[in-house]
């Protein structure tokens, strides 16, 4: 699994060794040394019931998508028609789809390519958005204007017309059945809609910290415009772009079930929960678990992220406190 | 006031033409045939072709292309799709449903998005504030086709309270749910920031002021704090109708409503490209005015914003 | 000049003394806590004193010494949490505002007691214009029709000697200069014709030249309009001029009071005497400014004994011990140091 991007989410705050694991141990008189602010978004954060849910369900999921046997044994991919829509048995804890597939099976298999898909875009969006907000707040002038402008053109773009748009150009004929094609593109039409949100996040972050004064000061002092960016400009803006950075992976995911739910995104043989779901919906009357199973770990997928998110925010947020 | 207004007005120009000459390349330009697959299952008439090919000047290069289209655009003739019906009838048809139904997600953002986030606001870390916290997370979490369906299959199949469809007369009844289910997300977001907003300004200096004054709780509330707390949410509310106007796609779906993102979609899976890019570019003309009417609205009802 | 009320400010206990005195406004043992999340800090810890129609009271104090939060008190604007009055009354006419109804108290304020602010354009309403918030005061609480109460808040700002009174009432607070501004502010507070005016750092955020300027405007009206005014300041050379009396706060307490003359001439307590001393003097030009040494006491955690024991140059180890109460030394006067007979009584 290539999750960097969301482990290293989850492990920011381990990175202070000081810190023991146990959650609540500490009194607000401890004294303990002061620390930063990540620190005290840590101490914060373990407090938070919230956190350690969202925390524990985002590593189940990881840990679904990286190793899906571990938690289902059947076979997700081939059924067989004498089973078509059981009911949920020993054998088949979720019951069977139209086809006779193990639904338990299938929404297990179903996390890796919604988690790829919407951590990937994630990391798209990040990089893109975020190189252009620091080259468009860092360069000011005619570079601002023209990279904003560029923004704001994709950013008037609806964002579900615009995915099905692009979806449907590059895959009209719907030939490509390559696994790795459909998911490369819903990855880069989720990446080019969303990024002029991260660029003015990026950007306006980079205004603010540009004229702080302890930039000003090392640029005074000689440092090249690459080491104030590395060193200062970046380190300032990541908080934000941490939060937004793990709620988007939150409403990607999402956007990935929509957009394969209208059929234009994931395509058959992929497991994905919106196929699922769409493939389900006709059978509801008879089969409410096919819609039912594959929504309740898609929600749950989508609440974790955003609660993770939202309870760094807090943290992160000295004015919520 | 005027010269703002001229200035804004320029630089959506560029926009504009950005977004809405992306959409036309998106869909015209693609290298191959153009008319490979776009005209549905069939192959396209000869007649059409010919048409079309005259009429875009889809022999020349999509710069012209474009041109030409935006020139016919601003005559009011959005072209034909190839069973000769006026796009112009179609977005005419379909326009005010979705316009009606996105009025009615901002009535409902309106009411219960702000009422929540107005009361909790007031009274943080109660009952109600935790509800409040703990429903809006589960509107932003959930999908849009999500809750769609859900509420369809209880509210319609299940319980019999609604209709699962809307009927083509559009009754304003029939529309709170789908309403409801476009604006979800919103909803969610309205309160929030409504929440914040109230939360923040009620230690402001001011509102101690105006207790200092004598006034009657409800007038500092009702006038003094309340006023200056709507302010992000009034802007949030504006653009957020150009949003769901483009978003409104899965809603139509699911509720079987005949309004433009119905249309969009059907356009897009029979492969009718002159109407996708008639209907998205009105989309994206009602977003960049929705935005220059909230960014006006914005110096309204804030003093301290200069038109510069 | 009268006398001054004197209480036992070591004795705890709530309630205050209760007994009617006749005074117009008076603060009586009030005791106020904050209660946060990193502990209790105990910002108001038994403090009394008074003000009667057509006196001025200066209540001095470095920032942090509870002198705002104590007319926050009176006001009862004081935030909830974390602030929470633990002990005391505040008495207006007699009456203890602590424990009246809300409805009660809400009338009292701006007609019986009214307040300015420090910083005026944070204190008015960035979205109202300056004539309706004057004019709204007529409308809500004397219930005037709209011609008449703009009528009565242009006259409110003719009072506090703004230029075109009649074109400024549109005029929102950004539009207004600072010193403008705090005119505007005094229009308002004073529109109800209030009885008691609380004055919280009024020149602070002014320039020097204005602050004079709107000094000068305070001390006129307070004595056409016989007030009583209550001017919180941390800034001795501003007090001269305009108060009668002085009471000087430190750590939640009063810890001396006095008439104006009084106290410049023979301040009666060791920190009374490092104010004074650290102004600076035309006459002392070239030499280095006289400071107090260290810093005011942590408020979640008040030394035993005179709070002011660890930065005072005459600390005796009885300072360490007991907390010395506000008494009475000489005439009309009042220091709360175990040694403010010998202060009083020095050459």
């Amino acid at each position: 699994m290539s999750d960097p991007s969301t482990a290293s989410i989850v492990s920011t705050p381990a990175a202070h060794p000081t810190d023991s694991p146990a959650p609540a141990t500490q009194g607000p008189q401890s004294n303990e040394k002061p620390r930063g602010l990540l620190g005290d978004a840590w101490r914060d954060l373990r407090r938070k019931p919230l956190f350690w849910i969202s925390a524990t369900l985002i590593v189940v999921f990881l840990l679904m998508a990286a190793f899906p046997a571990l938690f289902a044994p059947g076979d997700a991919v081939n059924g067989s028609l004498s089973r078509s829509l059981d009911k949920p048995s020993a054998n088949g804890w979720f019951g069977y789809d139209v086809q006779g597939r193990d639904v338990y099976a299938r929404v297990i298999y179903g996390a890796r390519a919604s988690i790829v898909v919407a951590v990937l875009s994630v990391l798209g969006t990040l990089l893109v958005g975020g190189t252009m907000g620091i080259i468009a707040g860092y360069r000011g002038g005619w570079v601002d204007g023209l990279l904003s402008r560029i923004a704001d053109v994709f950013f008037g773009l609806p964002f579900v017309l615009g995915a099905i748009v692009i979806l449907t150009t590059f895959n009209g004929s719907g030939t490509s059945n390559s696994k790795a094609e459909i998911m490369g593109l819903v990855i880069v039409s989720l990446t080019v809609l969303s990024w002029p949100v991260v660029m003015r996040l990026m950007r306006s972050s980079v205004l603010a910290t540009k004229e702080a004064d302890y930039i000003v000061a090392a640029r005074a002092l000689g440092a090249g415009t690459g080491r104030i960016i590395l060193k200062h400009l970046l380190p300032n803006c990541l908080a934000p772009l941490l939060v937004y950075g793990t709620i988007m992976v939150g409403s990607f995911i999402g956007a990935e079930a929509t957009l394969s739910f209208l059929g234009v995104g994931l395509k058959s043989p992929v497991v994905s929960w919106g196929i699922m779901i769409s493939d389900g919906q006709q059978f509801i009357r008879v089969a409410p678990g096919l819609v039912f199973f594959p929504a309740a770990f898609l929600v749950t997928a989508v609440l974790s992220f955003v609660m993770l998110g939202e309870a760094v925010r807090e943290a992160l947020d000295p004015k919520l406190r | 006031m005027g010269r703002y207004l001229l200035r804004r007005l320029l630089q959506l120009v560029p926009v504009f033409i950005g977004t809405t000459f992306l959409i036309y390349a998106l869909v015209w330009a693609v290298p191959g045939d153009p008319f490979a697959g776009k005209c549905g299952e069939r192959r396209c008439p000869d007649q059409y072709i010919a048409f079309m090919t005259e009429k875009y000047h889809l022999d020349q290069n999509v710069f012209v292309q474009y041109a030409n289209y935006m020139k016919n655009l601003v005559q009011g003739d959005f072209g034909q799709t190839f069973s000769q019906r006026e796009i112009s009838d179609i977005i005419l048809t379909s326009y005010p449903n979705t316009l009606k139904l996105a009025l009615v997600a901002l009535a409902i953002e309106a009411v219960i998005g702000l009422g929540a986030g107005v009361l909790t606001g007031l009274r943080r870390n109660g009952f109600l504030d935790n509800l409040v916290l703990v429903s809006t997370l589960f509107l932003i979490a959930l999908p849009v086709f999500v809750i769609g369906f859900l509420l369809q299959w209880l509210l319609g199949v299940q319980w019999g309270i609604i209709k699962p469809t809307v009927s083509s007369e559009m009754r304003l009844s029939e529309l709170i749910v789908p309403g409801f289910v476009l604006g979800s997300a919103s909803v969610a977001y309205i309160a929030r920031v409504a929440r914040t907003s109230i939360a923040e300004n009620r230690r402001a200096d001011y509102v101690r002021t105006a207790i200092a004054k004598g006034l009657p709780m409800r007038r500092v509330v009702g006038v003094h704090l309340l006023r200056n707390s709507l302010i992000p949410v009034v802007t949030l509310l504006g653009t957020d109708l150009g949003a769901l106007m483009g978003g409104a796609i899965v809603t139509e779906g699911i509720f079987g409503i005949n309004g433009i993102g119905r249309q969009v979609f059907r356009a897009i899976v029979t492969k009718e490209s002159a109407t996708v890019v008639g209907i998205v570019v009105v989309l994206v003309l009602v977003y960049l005015v929705m935005n220059l009417l909230v960014d006006l609205l914005y110096a309204a009802l804030d003093p301290r914003i200069r038109y510069e | 000049m009268s006398d001054i009320l004197v209480s036992e400010q070591s004795a705890p206990g709530p309630g205050g003394s209760g007994r009617p005195s006749g005074r117009l406004l008076e603060v009586d043992d009030l005791r106020v806590e904050f209660r946060t999340r990193d502990g209790v800090a105990k910002v108001i810890n038994g403090v009394t004193y008074h003000v009667d129609a057509g006196e001025t009271l200066a209540v001095l104090g470095e920032s942090g010494s509870g002198k705002s939060v104590t007319a926050q008190t009176i006001m009862g604007i004081l935030d909830t949490p974390p602030g929470f009055v633990t002990g005391g009354q505040v008495r207006f006419h007699g009456k203890d505002m602590l424990r009246m109804s809300s409805e009660e108290r809400r009338r009292i304020r701006g007609e019986g007691i009214a307040m300015i602010f420090q910083d005026a354009l944070s204190a008015l309403n960035p979205v109202f214009t300056v004539g309706f918030q004057i004019a709204e005061q007529f409308r809500v609480r004397r219930g005037l029709g709209r011609a008449e109460a703009k009528k009565r808040a242009i006259e409110m700002l003719d009072q506090v000697k703004i230029p075109n009174a009649k074109s400024r009432f549109n005029n929102y607070p950004h539009q207004f200069s600072g010193g403008m501004r705090q005119r505007a502010m005094i229009a308002m507070s004073l529109a109800l014709d209030p009885e008691v005016l609380i004055a919280d750092e009024p020149t602070t955020a002014l320039d020097v030249t204005v602050q004079a300027q709107i000094m000068d405007l305070l001390a006129e009206l307070q004595r056409e309009r016989h007030m009583g005014m209550i001017l919180i300041t941390h800034d001795l050379g501003v007090v001269a001029d305009v108060a009668d009396r002085i009471a000087v706060m430190y750590a939640g307490r009063i810890v001396e009071e006095a008439d104006v003359y009084d106290l410049y001439a023979k301040p009666a307590h060791p920190y009374t005497i490092g104010l004074i001393d650290s102004i600076p003097r035309m006459d002392e030009k070239g030499q280095q400014l006289r400071t107090i040494k260290g810093l005011p006491p942590n408020l979640m955690n008040i030394p035993p004994g005179c709070p002011f024991n660890p930065r005072c140059p005459m600390a005796q180890p009885v300072c360490r011990e007991k907390v010395p109460p506000l008494l009475q030394v000489g005439n009309a006067r009042a220091s709360a140091c175990h040694f403010a007979e010998e202060l009083v009584n020095r050459d």
